[in-house]
């Protein structure tokens, strides 16, 4: 059997800062096969974005650093690899497209610019033939107008257009991996809409693996085939989006689905929240990191931290709880 | 498309943004205009409220003491006319380019002024280019290599050229290099009875080049190198890495051009200061240039030629702000004419 493209075990980052260690991504495993779309969700501050930044081996460092686990790209384990060689990684097999559009390119360099430089770092292109292909990139992701919005700057270029510039620039390669990093959180509704559209189409016709990080559970059902979610750093549940949304097991994933509006639902009462917040990673409780939000909170998990059980095919949870029920 | 329509502006191409350029410097040469009046009223007040007269000194210099002859003297240089008066048809004459007669040197100020005007524009060129260059590489290197050793060298040394007064930096370096070492000449522009071929110009540069730019280039090392560690954090940098960049070309291609425009900004208001740094400078190296001459001028009460060196002045510091709005222009496509 062909190696998954991605396959991540047990992946552990640390935040080493004055205030101590901070386990922002704690054993965290996952896989994406070719085609398949994997949704990490989650509250700001779980570890989403630090995830993804660890398997591109962009981490803030200091203070962040891959403490321990393994990132299978096509089989091959790269968390040990050497800048160096991770140089001919990033852009080529794995791309990223990140949250904000507008400040994710350069805004002294034009278009075409940061197009023909990806490709001329990872192809063997000429500048000519970098050029044409830029142009035929920018019409691949359905820029208005492409020929003209080369010689354009960002600031010329809507939210939008920019975002469609930067994924013409992760796709650009013919990556095996694509990470999105709340790629329309910061667009508009309608934008948002043909951004998905978008990203699912040069899914399909490339056979990618895609990450797609987001809060947004209306995102995650459109998009994904199946959903981690994460708390705290940790995996807390594992499903198809189908199941996941039929019968979450999490009390997590349960507040955050009755978070979410249902467009067209009755409006017989106020949407649910989770009461408090998500605790700071250097002040985390003993037992389970939800715990003090939960809503079926028992004496065993304030004294342990659940570990991750299969409560049926394809599942994963990890809640005491969840187990007992 | 909705959401999309909402902004797009059609691209500047290279012609267009030529089109801008020149709208830009027509905008402030037109701008120029008042300013430069302000400037010569201002000045011309200035001038009428320092001591004495450059008449006085005149006459006592050349033993004049008949009333009929320093009555003359008056007229001749249109002393009688109430204030107001002589600051029309002073602005009148510059409307001529006349800026009045020095008696000192016996010629008119603008020649006096022109023949001192290539050394100090020399000067001025080749300590900006000194500053600017070692600024923003010792701040590139700096941000490259932060809190490392290299960094904190290059910060105490920064910190040292930003403290030193530049007339003691400067008598500093003739001990040094001059008089210790004997290996670069005191002061002069060219040596005594030299022809002033460029290699003997240059020579005599080194040490007034240093002991001007080397200020500046304290103050562009310490922009620089905070102006690359804010860039380097920007979203963009980290998608250039995303891309499979190189830590190096990363920092040329995607921070450094971003990191310039602060420095660029600083540049265009310190241009009036370098001038006037100019001035001590000159005075310390013998530098033949309108510095001595406007230190001649005080002096001796020369006060035409100290007035046409003002005026002068500000129409550099203003040709040089124009000069540094466009490459700001240039660096930054988001500029648009306003």
């Amino acid at each position: 059997m062909a190696a998954l493209p991605l396959e991540v075990r047990n992946l552990r980052t640390t935040l080493f800062t004055r205030r101590g260690e901070m386990k922002a991504v704690d054993g965290l495993s996952l896989t994406v096969g070719a085609g398949e779309t994997v949704a990490i969700v989650g509250e700001s501050g779980c570890g989403k974005s630090l995830s993804a930044l660890s398997i591109m081996r962009l981490l803030p460092d200091p203070p962040a650093r891959i403490v321990g686990g393994e990132v299978k790209l096509n089989g091959r384990d790269i968390v040990a690899l050497r800048e160096e060689d991770m140089l001919d990684i990033r852009g080529k097999e794995i791309g990223m497209i990140f949250q904000d559009p507008i400040s994710s390119l350069n805004p002294v360099a034009t278009v075409e610019k940061q197009i023909v430089e990806v490709l001329m770092t990872h192809t063997d292109l000429g500048r000519g033939q970098a050029r044409v292909r830029a142009h035929e990139l920018l019409e691949l992701v359905g820029m208005p107008d492409a020929a003209r919005r080369l010689d354009a700057y960002p600031h010329q270029l809507s939210g939008g257009m920019c975002q469609r510039v930067v994924i013409a620039m992760a796709i650009a390669c013919s990556p095996s991996v694509l990470i999105a990093d709340e790629p329309t959180t910061a667009l508009d509704v309608t934008v948002q809409a043909q951004v998905l559209a978008l990203l699912k189409k040069l899914q399909a016709d490339a056979g990618m693996a895609m990450i797609f990080i987001t809060h947004d559970l209306g995102v995650v059902a459109e998009t994904a085939d199946r959903v981690v979610v994460m708390y705290a750093g940790r995996k807390v549940e594992e499903a198809s989006v189908d199941d996941l949304f039929e019968n979450p097991l999490h009390p997590y994933t349960v507040g955050l689905i009755g978070a979410t509006p249902i467009p067209g639902a009755e409006r017989a009462e106020r949407l649910a929240d989770i009461p408090g917040m998500v605790p700071p990673l250097n002040a985390l409780p003993e037992g389970c990191a939800f715990a003090p939000r939960c809503t079926r909170v028992m004496d065993r998990c304030l004294a342990e931290k659940p570990d991750l059980t299969v409560p049926g095919p394809g599942r994963l949870v990890a809640c005491f709880a969840a187990e007992g029920a | 498309m909705a959401g999309e329509l909402a902004s797009p502006t059609p691209a500047l191409r290279g012609s267009a943004r030529r089109t801008a350029a020149l709208r830009l410097l027509r905008r402030r040469l037109i701008q120029a205009v008042p300013l430069m009046l302000g400037v010569v009223v201002i000045n011309f007040c200035l001038i009428q409220m320092a001591p004495g007269s450059f008449l006085e000194l005149m006459t006592a210099e050349n033993q004049v003491s008949d009333p009929a002859t320093v009555a003359l003297l008056r007229k001749t240089y249109g002393l009688e006319d109430p204030v107001w008066m002589q600051l029309l048809k002073y602005i009148w004459a510059l409307l001529h380019f006349d800026f009045g007669f020095s008696y000192r040197q016996n010629m008119p100020v603008i020649q006096a002024i022109w023949i001192h005007l290539p050394a100090t524009i020399l000067l001025m060129v080749s300590s900006i280019t000194l500053a600017v260059s070692v600024g923003v590489a010792a701040g590139v290197v700096a941000s490259m290599k932060v809190r490392t050793f290299w960094d904190s060298l290059v910060s105490v040394g920064a910190m040292f050229f930003y403290a030193a007064p530049s007339f003691w930096l400067g008598i500093m370096l003739i001990v040094l290099f001059s008089v210790k070492l004997g290996w670069l000449p005191v002061g002069g522009m060219m040596k005594i009875g030299g022809s002033g071929g460029a290699l003997d110009i240059l020579h005599h540069l080194i040490l007034p080049t240093l002991a001007l730019g080397l200020f500046y280039a304290a103050i562009y090392t310490r922009v620089m190198r905070s102006s690359m560690l804010e860039v380097a954090q920007a979203d963009f940098v980290r998608t250039a890495r995303a891309k499979g960049l190189s830590r190096n070309k990363v920092t040329i291609h995607h921070v450094l051009r971003n990191a310039l425009l602060p420095v660029v900004t600083i540049l265009g208001v310190q241009m009036g200061t370098v001038l006037a740094g100019s001035v001590v400078i000159e005075s310390v190296f013998s530098w033949p240039g309108v510095g001595s001459l406007l230190f001649d001028s005080v002096s001796s009460r020369n006060y035409p030629v100290v007035l046409g060196i003002m005026v002068l002045g500000s129409l550099v510091v203003i040709a040089a702000n124009i000069a540094v709005d466009l490459i700001y222009m240039w660096l930054d496509p988001r500029i648009e004419i306003r």
